[in-house]
């Protein structure tokens, strides 16, 4: 049985809270239905991004491998120890509804290309090169797919809440709320109507001692 | 200004050095744990890390995946292509939609 006191003043109260579920529910469901709809457009980028630098990567993992196998492990280590090359990203969030995703923009120290090569070429094999540069060409969709990734995975934990506030608004709150709404008006009717019941008894008693109808009915009858 | 980190196995990940990445050869379970918690609480914005490791530390891992900053992002290693990246991207269909509706059938 529902716990509400069934007053006037608790029905105000619990009719306003129901208008504010509803739309609290109507801007929920809305938020969810856009967040779906942008998530699923970003994760088929994100699957054929990752696709894209998974083949990428693997291609240079093989020349990174072939590499190490022709050069003893001091001369490779050596190789990285000094990079030229620096790598620096500026992250900037964006806002997509509510949920803060953030942009990556790359800046390397160096603009010329050749800066990868950290080592002399004398003592590398040319796989090494080959690995170095094949990494490099997948570099910037790597950077792309960090950013794209990410970004799903924050709309997906969004959409998972949403979609549960709305879910609990929907099959929860707005019918609980419903249902006290309906049994404290159904009480109060009630209440009027015994009230009106008895006003009407009180009349008929106070008609009864002011005329005496039922006695004089009797003499009338005996007389 | 933020910098990128790569964590994985020497072999697959050496050669991240030539393009200014920062490399953090590790290949024990809780060095790589304490190695990824070092990075993220870092000046460090992005994350790559092997998915043989990943697949050791998925509590670690799972910590930041609903943090803006780092994204750790899972790149397969000198020793294969594990699907594990692939599979979190189904993830993240499946925990938004309920169910993999779109690339279930791949």
């Amino acid at each position: 049985m529902p716990t509400v006191n069934p007053t006037r003043m608790e029905l105000t109260r619990l009719k306003g809270k129901l208008a504010t579920a509803s739309r609290g529910h109507k801007l929920l469901k809305d938020k969810r239905d856009e967040l779906m709809r942008q998530f699923l457009e970003l994760v088929r980028v994100n699957m054929s991004l990752r696709q894209r630098v998974e083949e990428g990567l693997a291609a240079a993992n093989k020349n990174f491998a072939l590499a190490r196998s022709a050069m003893s492990n001091e001369t490779v280590e050596v190789s990285f120890m000094a990079s030229k090359q620096d790598i620096e990203v500026e992250v900037q969030p964006k806002n997509v509804m509510s949920v803060n995703i953030p942009q990556f923009t790359v800046k390397t120290r160096t603009s010329n290309e050749s800066d990868i090569y950290s080592y002399g070429f004398a003592f590398t094999s040319s796989d090494l090169d080959e690995a170095v540069s094949s990494l490099a060409a997948v570099q910037a969709d790597m950077v792309k797919l960090a950013e794209v990734e990410k970004a799903c995975q924050l709309m997906a934990a969004e959409i998972e809440k949403t979609r549960r506030r709305v879910n609990a608004l929907e099959h929860i709150m707005i019918p609980q709320y419903q249902k006290d709404i309906k049994y404290i008006s159904m009480k109060l009717d009630e209440n009027e109507r015994s009230t009106q019941i008895r006003l009407m008894k009180v009349k008929d008693m106070m008609l009864e001692e002011a005329h005496h109808y039922k006695e004089k009915e009797a003499q009338k009858a005996a007389g | 200004m933020y910098r990128m980190a790569v964590l994985g196995d020497k072999d697959s990940i050496y050669g991240y050095a030539a393009l200014g990445m920062d490399v953090c050869p590790v290949t024990d379970d809780v060095a790589a744990a304490h190695k990824l918690r070092e990075l993220a609480e870092g000046n460090y914005a992005v994350i790559y890390i092997t998915e043989a490791l990943a697949e050791r530390i998925p509590g670690e891992i799972g910590r930041y995946r609903e943090q803006m900053l780092p994204a750790i992002i899972q790149i397969p290693g000198v020793y294969g292509n594990t699907g594990a990246g692939i599979e979190g991207v189904r993830k993240s269909v499946e925990q938004a939609v309920g169910s993999d509706i779109l690339f279930g059938n791949q």
